[in-house]
């Protein structure tokens, strides 16, 4: 913020994607949004930290049980992610859908994106695999799906990643996508292709 | 993953340096239109969703919560938003401090960008201008921008 010299800023430390600090706290968002309001009575251009940091730890995962298996003859991920399907429609009653499967896929046509990454982490060329769309849009449309079906199952709102970790270090499907990533890297790939099928740094 | 090593990797990205920030004295708070300008891509379902580039806007409407997350970018927490768009979009809470007589009133509209750019100049030399005007036309008088 400090970089891009807005005519008041008001740094709020929270993780990324909670520019208000905590879902479903409203009268921490509207201490935010006072605090910010403060600052339309200064004369001047001003900068200032909120007091309050949110830091993420890295160490929160959620815990979230995962369906039991249903169908022995399907890929193990694939049959997690129809295990998971009457939780998710549940999340989008309550919740709405802003990140789930919307953007590119709906939830019908999960599993077989989940069939096509398979077939990427088991080395086939991926443009041969059928992902249905620009690889990173298709893998968040799917981290998406489990996020707000774990919503769902969890019964709480995680802590800021710990949705996404349970998602990728705890489902079949997440290690479907790492590896998928790892033989996209090692095939060539271009980086961009798979760089953003999960978060920067995973 | 660590939130704080996107921070850090995004706190490297050069920016440019302005001489002089723009600024302006609104009207009193209890007196002004409000709008929200949020950076998190959103779009309303039946709008058009961002392109992998693309520094134009979206506009949100006042009385509609159907909002789809449209960022590019994974780089990201999406649980909060899913669970309370307000934690990104704090439409409710504008609500709360209007029938408060804390804020003058909200806007019918506000907008949202793809904060995910890898160009600036295009969002500084159209899609922001372009929404700035398009506020402006609408008497909005503060605007308060989230970022994701």
């Amino acid at each position: 913020m400090y970089g891009t010299a807005p005519p008041r800023g008001l740094f709020c430390d929270f993780p990324l994607g909670r520019p208000l600090g905590v879902p479903n706290d409203a009268a921490f968002q509207r201490r935010v949004i006072e605090r910010a309001f403060d600052l339309l009575q200064r004369g001047e251009p001003t900068l200032e930290d909120y007091d309050v940091v949110i830091e993420d730890d890295e160490s929160q995962t959620l815990a979230c049980p995962l369906p039991p298996r249903m169908d022995p003859n399907a890929h193990p991920a694939v049959d997690e992610a129809k295990g998971l399907r009457p939780a998710y429609e549940r999340a989008v009653a309550k919740h709405g859908n802003r990140t789930g499967a919307v953007r590119l896929l709906d939830a019908d046509a999960v599993p077989a994106a989940i069939e096509a990454f398979v077939r990427v982490a088991e080395g086939k060329p991926w443009k041969e695999a059928g992902i249905p769309g620009i690889p990173a849009r298709v893998s968040q449309d799917i981290r998406g799906y489990y996020e707000m079906a774990a919503l769902e199952i969890a019964a709480h709102t995680p802590a800021a990643w710990a949705g996404y970790r349970w998602f990728r270090d705890r489902t079949k499907t997440g290690e479907v996508i790492r590896k998928a990533r790892d033989a996209m890297r090692e095939s060539g790939a271009k980086e961009p292709l798979w760089r953003f099928l999960l978060p920067s740094d995973s | 993953m660590s939130d704080s090593s996107i921070k850090l990797a995004s706190s490297r990205i050069p920016c440019p340096t302005f001489e002089a920030p723009a600024f302006t004295t609104p009207k009193p708070l209890a007196e002004a239109k409000v709008a929200l300008v949020t950076s998190a891509s959103l779009h309303h379902e039946d709008d058009d969703e961002f392109g992998v580039v693309d520094a134009g806007y979206r506009v949100l409407h006042r009385e509609r919560r159907d909002v789809v997350v449209g960022h590019w970018s994974p780089n990201f927490d999406a649980s909060g938003v899913s669970a309370d768009l307000n934690v990104v979009f704090p439409i409710d809470r504008l609500e709360e401090m209007a029938a408060e007589g804390v804020i003058g009133s909200v806007s019918d509209v506000h907008l949202a960008f793809a904060g995910n750019q890898f160009d600036l100049a295009a969002i500084r030399m159209d899609g922001g201008p372009a929404g700035a005007r398009y506020l402006a036309n609408h008497e909005v008088d503060v605007v308060l921008l989230t970022p994701v």
